[in-house]
């Protein structure tokens, strides 16, 4: 039986650039900007680091094949660099990569880097792009709203939920997430909304409209780990420790075996299952201070706060109208913003939503700083809600 | 009389397909009368119009459907198609329509018959020779997409459509006669090589010349070879609007003209005369005489006598279905965006590279052509796409699969979207999760949409499709495509 991650690996330092349309950056600037934050952050030089991971999703548009772009780009002293990939949540990819190696022993002191550059394809929306060879002869011509907002559909449908009143606990999600962008300067949207004008957006993939939607950004977020003895001889104090670090991958049952109902995220059931068992949490909902959770849409965020067991399965549209996730509700989520404001760099979303949960048990989160946060959660999902990889890392103290 | 004779050779079934929109030709006049004001005087009635991923094989496969019914237990001997706008001139058409009616391809002879008006009719005879010599069946598919040149007459007269028959010596419905072929370099039209349209000669010269000497000379041997007199003739397809004048001179009655469909379908060219056909055996009695003509440098004539058995053989829907599902379409712009006849601006996520892979093509044909997925011969899990291994968790036994044919199962809406974001040349494009009946469920694209009705919980079924076309390569795949399963059905 394996001993699992717990207390085994600490965040030693972390970084984020600004995230927006960086139209005067290449990838290579944006990873810079979090990293020199990051190296500061964790005190070292970076001849420290003994090996790197980068998570890019889509490296065509981004840095191109390779690991070369973070080797070259911060300058790295010939240690090894892996690129990851693996759909939206690459960067929990790259940050599981970095600490396994140190949990493993192989490494003191490891970086993970989450980089993504999507703003010179010249359009809104994730670029339009191949899905392989085989796939595309008989996938639908999809994007991500159409597919997600397919949660929203089959959720109306097998939960007795009229499309009106889902659409209005879906705003609530956006309004919620945008109120505590307001707060973050480094978000790509910082504007408050309302209800209103989420529910009277123009349509993008019924029935998710443009408010509904997160944005597309460029951005690069970055983490450094180590153990804790290490951090400690370093004279740090008040670590933030990797409680529970998990990840599910579709198998192809939800999307050709008859047994998933189209209203609820496998992988996170399963990553989130493992996690809570991993970190010795036995009530998520009384346990957890707050989650940074993947609202790539804002269907996506209500259902996985029943993914999660933070709501009973059907009862996620109540417990967001009533507050249980607005910023001074009982689990706050994306009280940074989230990718509703930052925007959603593929591979650097999963170590921003780190970034932020490690400010926020550091109590370094200024305007947005909860009070006396002690467990954390990430979630990062990638994919489709019928075929995706969903990674779950808890952080505490 | 028909199931006593065993030596007697005809048509065994019959079926159409009419794509579902329907341009009034009021909107094609408003838009280009301004030009010609010509067309107002021909701005009567509708005509069928493809959807954009409709084409003369999609929909050749639907009308072999209609004839042929979905459940076959024995393979035909030959597939002919006729058609002159084949979406391949060189990829045999007639083949990829016998994978999507998942025919045994080791065995059977397919052609393509082309550039005539009247290679239908001349498939039809040359299905009707195949038949009695492998003393089999053979099928004859006529099927055609017509695209035209802005603001001509023929842009009025055209629609697209396919009808199909099959020929042979069991349960023959209709026998064959005798039939006549004349040949003769008469060019009311032509495109060659090199051209995208037809250049065409003046009607009133093609009537004079062409129809009212050319036919009449034909049928009246046909008719002096069989001893039957013209009066006799109780049904004549003819695809000309001219057809009673030519009658008349042949000695055929008014009565016998059969309607020419031009009023809602339109001229669907090569496609026609099979579907004048297919249109009336529907109502065709025992013992009832029917011309069918095929007109085009020169003319087919055949002649078949109605046996008892017509009424015991009916198309799934027939012309008469189709015609009356009908969705009317006013926007001529959308029109000719659909037929490619615009310079217009997609938008960057059109420029997707969309090139096919053909050997990957190859290995999944039974998948993208036959919409083949798998049944587990250890637990009975139906599938699809067929992986290595069983979907069912409590199974997951390897390569225990067998083919599975899921093209012609109905299917349920689990959930859908419409998207305007993605990339489709009739947006929004509609996609979701369709559960099959039996088992297997897929994400699919949806066409055909009426979104009045669309939701979850509709039945659909399925349909081959264009999936994408490749402009820069001139390349077009194929895929299935759930439909919604219309009410008037």
């Amino acid at each position: 039986m394996a001993s699992g991650i717990k207390d085994k690996v600490v965040i030693l330092g972390a970084g984020c650039s600004k995230f927006g349309e960086r139209w005067d950056c290449d990838a290579e600037d944006l990873m810079v900007e979090a990293f020199e934050e990051c190296l500061n952050d964790a005190g070292i030089d970076k001849k420290q680091i003994d090996a790197a991971w980068q998570g890019t999703g889509i490296d065509a548009y981004s840095v191109g094949p390779g690991s070369l772009s973070v080797s070259v780009g911060l300058h790295l002293p010939y240690i090894p660099v892996t690129k990851v990939e693996n759909f939206c949540a690459s960067a929990s990819e790259a940050f599981r990569g970095a600490v396994y190696a140190v949990a493993s022993g192989a490494c003191d002191i490891a970086l993970a880097l989450g980089v993504e550059k999507l703003k010179d394809t010249g359009y809104g929306g994730l670029p339009q792009r191949t899905r392989g060879v085989i796939n595309d002869m008989f996938y639908p011509n999809i994007s991500a709203p159409g597919l997600f907002g397919q949660l929203a559909t089959a959720y109306s449908a097998i939960h007795g939920i009229s499309m009106h009143d889902l659409k209005r606990a879906m705003a609530h999600v956006s309004v919620k997430s945008h109120a505590n962008g307001t707060k973050n300067p480094k978000a790509h949207l910082q504007k408050a909304i309302t209800e209103e004008q989420v529910l009277n957006a123009p349509m993008i993939a019924e029935p998710i409209g443009l408010f509904d939607c997160c944005g597309v950004s460029d951005g690069a977020a970055c983490a450094i780990v180590t153990t804790p003895e290490i951090a400690r001889s370093m004279g740090k104090k008040d670590l933030v420790k990797i409680k529970a670090l998990q990840l599910s991958t579709s198998n192809g049952e939800e999307a050709g075996y008859c047994n998933w109902d189209g209203t609820f995220i496998k992988p996170t059931r399963v990553a989130a299952t493992k996690a809570y068992k991993e970190a010795g949490i036995k009530n998520p909902r009384k346990e957890l201070s707050m989650t940074e959770v993947h609202d790539c849409f804002s269907i996506t965020e209500l259902v996985t706060m029943e993914d999660l067991f933070l709501s009973e399965i059907g009862c996620a549209a109540k417990d967001v109208l009533d507050g249980v996730y607005d910023a001074d509700g009982n689990i706050p989520c994306q009280i940074d913003g989230g990718l509703k404001c930052f925007g959603h760099p593929i591979g650097a979303s999963g170590l921003r939503m780190i970034y932020e949960m490690y400010l926020q048990l550091q109590g370094r989160a200024e305007k947005r700083q909860l009070k006396n946060p002690n467990l954390g959660l990430v979630h990062n999902l990638g994919g489709y809600p019928h075929m995706n990889v969903a990674s779950i890392v808890i952080l505490g103290h | 009389m028909g199931s006593k004779i065993n030596n007697k050779i005809g048509i065994t079934a019959y079926g159409a397909y009419l794509p579902r929109l329907r341009l009034q030709r009021k909107a094609i006049a408003e838009a280009n009368a301004w030009f010609d004001t010509s067309l107002n005087a021909l701005a009567r009635g509708e005509k069928t119009m493809c959807n954009w991923d409709e084409d003369a094989v999609t929909m050749a496969v639907d009308a072999c459907v209609d004839c042929m019914g979905k459940n076959r237990d024995s393979n035909p001997v030959a597939l002919i198609m006729a058609s002159t706008s084949l979406p391949f001139f060189d990829r045999q058409n007639s083949v990829i329509v016998a994978e999507a009616l998942n025919l045994n391809g080791a065995d059977i002879r397919t052609m393509d018959v082309t550039s005539s008006q009247r290679s239908a009719t001349s498939g039809l005879l040359a299905a009707l020779d195949i038949a009695a010599m492998a003393k089999g069946e053979a099928v004859l598919v006529a099927s055609e997409h017509r695209r035209t040149l802005c603001a001509s007459r023929e842009e009025m007269f055209n629609g697209d459509g396919a009808a199909a028959i099959t020929v042979g010596t069991n349960f023959v419905i209709a026998e064959l006669v005798a039939s006549h072929s004349h040949a003769v370099d008469f060019i009311d039209h032509y495109r060659t090589e090199t051209s995208e349209f037809d250049y065409v000669w003046e009607e009133r010269w093609i009537r004079d010349e062409g129809y009212m000497n050319i036919l009449p000379a034909a049928v009246t041997t046909l008719l002096k070879k069989t001893g039957i007199s013209a009066e006799d003739i109780n049904h004549f397809v003819v695809q000309n609007d001219q057809a009673t004048k030519i009658a008349k001179a042949i000695g055929i009655k008014s009565t016998a003209v059969v309607d020419t469909l031009m009023n809602n379908v339109g001229n669907t060219g090569a496609a026609h005369p099979i579907l004048m056909l297919a249109k009336c055996l529907e109502s065709a009695n025992p013992g009832e005489l029917i011309v069918v003509t095929g007109f085009g440098q020169g003319c087919d004539v055949i002649l078949f006598r109605v046996t008892d058995l017509i009424r015991n053989k009916r198309p799934t829907l027939g012309v008469s279905g189709y015609l009356n599902l009908g969705c009317p379409e006013v926007n001529y712009n959308k029109y000719q965006s659909f037929n490619g006849l615009l310079q217009k601006d997609f938008g960057k996520r059109s420029e997707t590279d969309k090139q096919a892979y053909l050997p990957a093509v190859y290995r999944h044909r039974d998948l993208i052509n036959s919409f083949k997925g798998g049944k587990c011969t250890k637990c009975n899990t139906i599938q699809i796409p067929k992986h290595r291994y069983c979907i069912n968790p409590d199974c997951d036994a390897l390569d225990s699969q067998i083919d599975y044919k899921f093209a012609g199962t109905k299917g349920c809406v689990k959930s859908w979207t419409a998207d305007r974001l993605t990339f489709d040349n009739n947006p929004p494009a509609y996609f979701g999760m369709v559960e099959f009946e039996g088992g297997g469920q897929m994400m699919l694209d949806f066409t055909d949409v009426d979104p009045d009705i669309f939701n979850t919980g509709i039945e659909v079924s399925m349909r081959f499709r264009i999936k994408q076309i490749d402009n820069q390569r001139g390349f077009r795949k194929y895929f299935w495509k759930a439909v919604q399963v219309s009410q008037n059905k």
